[in-house]
């Protein structure tokens, strides 16, 4: 089990140093953040003086060296439109991101998990195939135009719920109704397949002809090897919290990450960009990693070296 | 060294037995007519096309469409510009699905040489590959293609490439696997032995051998890149002007969503029913080919 960890924190490690790499080889293949900030007419001793201040004037190893060293001590650069630290720029907005967010994880997790077993226990029946093809229909539908369709019902025609904006909860529930109804239906497919996978094992028909009922077999033997899979794909939802509303908050006019993200990038406003790339992917190594040890937990065929097929 | 020939009997039984040809349910049916529709209007634009994507009529700005009493004029009514509808719906088709059908390719390419070269090397090479999926897995696609664009710009080259990324690592991941229990197989060290190069062992004796699950792979991607490339543009950062793709066009027609809802309805109904369609006719592919995939 110690070894287990200990090679899932490296590669967790790993994958930090490469994203933190990647942040930086794209920083410094864009062209010459100083011109691009100064403008193209700005006077030389200017773009100079801001090389200085920004350390562009160095070698590009000690650069990197140094990006580090300020990774790690929580200087992710200053916003170049306002001069405000980008962490705290983007820390601001985080609250307004999880209050969308976490909601539409619960709505996800309450429909999604629920609609996915009863699918799988009743295949083929009507109600299966009702359910599979509004789980279709639910993630094809991208976002955008869910939220717009939701908008011009609710908002335009109906006039009982605000369209865009961050004033009060109202404001929350259409947002928060696109994605929890598209992420539900992700889930609901993931569930039925894992299931119906599960079910469709040896040990289940051996447990139900030991005499055990079928509620029982349910219960104890289907739903927690069910889990297993399920995990992958909650830890992905729960890793993606910061940047899973970035198309949503647009729609919406929500104050978030997302949309700080969208304008950042519109501005080529890099440090705050470079912020919210490197908060996203650790946020989501993180979550990498917890679901990697939970698998371990559940499932100890993992941690003991036997591969499941199709595992790696 | 000549073998006398198998006695054909024998053949005949070792083949597989023939599956029998039941028709396809009707709402995969519906989808694959919908995307022979959209692939002969992408490929016909020019033919089809009522007007040019950009032309101008400033006498009938955002006339309504037919079924909402307009004219016969501008069927699917005009924009803010006077700009046919129609006309922008059959451009932005041919867009969207050349984006996606080019990015589709490059991301089932790139992933499948990757896994192969893990799968070949093991040691270094496997480990490098590894740790790529590890990364792209740490970034959501979208977050990664908009810090890209906030870097480099946009352009039209830089964009397909970019969503190309997208799904690299599944076909890696699948071809490594694959590739490894194949060459454990007999007929992959018989050609060896042959004295057949890598190359020729792997795209012609392993590749064919795993090309169903592969396809498979890329028609689940196929509409993901679509909800990619439109969501994108519907942000203003994908297909810029005069360019048009179906994102695009919601993204524009969102502004008239109350007093022009038509502009962004015809995209997005388009957008919808082709991500369905290809994901009905994937899922039913899979089915069929793959039952290990799911």
């Amino acid at each position: 089990m110690v070894r287990f960890l200990l090679s899932r924190l490296l590669r967790a490690a790993v994958t930090i140093v490469l994203v933190v790499t990647f942040a930086f080889v794209v920083l410094r293949l864009s062209g010459d953040p100083a011109q691009i900030i100064m403008g193209a007419d700005a006077p030389p001793e200017a773009v100079d003086a801001f090389r200085t201040a920004w350390g562009l004037d160095q070698p590009v190893w000690v650069q990197y060296f140094h990006y580090f060293g300020a990774i790690a001590s929580g200087d992710l650069g200053r916003s170049m439109r306002d001069g405000r630290e980008a962490i705290v720029l983007v820390a601001e907005r985080i609250p307004a991101t999880l209050a969308l967010t976490v909601p539409a994880l619960l709505i996800k997790l309450l429909l999604g998990i629920p609609a996915g077993i009863y699918a799988a226990l009743h295949r083929n029946s009507a109600v299966d195939r009702a359910l599979m093809v509004a789980a279709v229909a639910g993630f094809t539908v991208p976002s955008f135009v869910l939220g717009l369709l939701l908008v011009l019902v609710f908002a335009v025609q109906l006039g009982w719920l605000p369209s865009g904006g961050q004033e009060s909860w109202r404001h929350a529930i259409l947002p928060v109704a696109t994605l929890g109804i598209g992420g539900a239906a992700v889930l609901a497919r993931f569930t039925r397949s894992a299931m119906l996978e599960v079910l469709g094992q040896p040990y289940i028909r051996t447990a139900s002809a030991k005499g055990l009922t079928w509620r029982a077999v349910v219960w104890s033997h289907a739903l927690p090897n069910a889990a297993i899979p399920t995990v992958t794909i909650v830890g992905f939802m729960v890793g993606s919290l910061i940047a899973g509303a970035v198309v949503v908050e647009s729609v919406f006019s929500w104050p978030g990450v997302g949309r700080l993200m969208v304008v950042a990038v519109a501005n080529r406003d890099l440090a705050v960009v470079q912020c919210i790339l490197l908060l996203v992917a650790a946020t989501m190594v993180v979550a990498n990693l917890t679901v990697d040890v939970l698998y371990g937990v559940l499932d100890p065929r993992l941690r003991t070296g036997i591969r499941r097929a199709g595992a790696g | 060294m000549p073998e006398a020939p198998l006695p054909r009997p024998a053949l005949a039984a070792a083949a597989p037995p023939r599956r029998e040809r039941a028709l396809p349910p009707p709402l995969v049916l519906a989808g694959a007519v919908w995307l022979v529709l959209m692939l002969l209007v992408a490929l016909l634009a020019d033919a089809i096309s009522p007007y040019a994507h950009t032309a101008l009529d400033l006498r009938n700005r955002l006339s309504p469409p037919v079924f909402l009493g307009g004219s016969w004029l501008h069927p699917l009514g005009t924009d803010e510009l006077g700009r046919d509808v129609l006309a922008r719906l059959i451009y932005s088709i041919r867009t969207s699905l050349l984006i996606a059908f080019g990015a589709t390719v490059i991301g089932a390419v790139l992933g499948t040489v990757l896994g192969f070269l893990a799968a070949h090397f093991r040691g270094a090479v496997e480990h490098a590959v590894l740790a790529l999926v590890d990364f792209s897995a740490s970034i959501p696609m979208l977050v990664f293609a908009l810090a890209v664009l906030a870097f480099f710009g946009n352009s039209m080259v830089l964009f397909v490439c970019l969503l190309g990324l997208h799904a690299w690592e599944r076909y890696a991941r699948i071809a490594r696997g694959l590739a490894i229990a194949a060459s454990a197989q007999g007929y992959a060290f018989a050609v060896r032995q042959l004295g057949a190069g890598p190359w020729r062992v792997y795209l012609r004796h392993v590749l064919p051998n795993i090309a169903s699950t592969l396809i498979v792979s890329m028609t689940l991607a196929f509409p993901e890149i679509i909800l990619l490339e439109s969501g994108l543009s519907f942000l203003g950062l994908g297909v810029q002007p005069p360019e048009t793709s179906l994102g695009s066009m919601v993204g524009y027609g969102r502004e008239y969503l109350t007093r022009a809802p038509w502009i962004l309805l015809s995209p997005a109904v388009v957008i919808v029913l082709t991500t369905l369609s290809v994901s009905l006719l994937g899922d039913w592919l899979r089915d069929r080919l793959d039952p290990t995939l799911r």
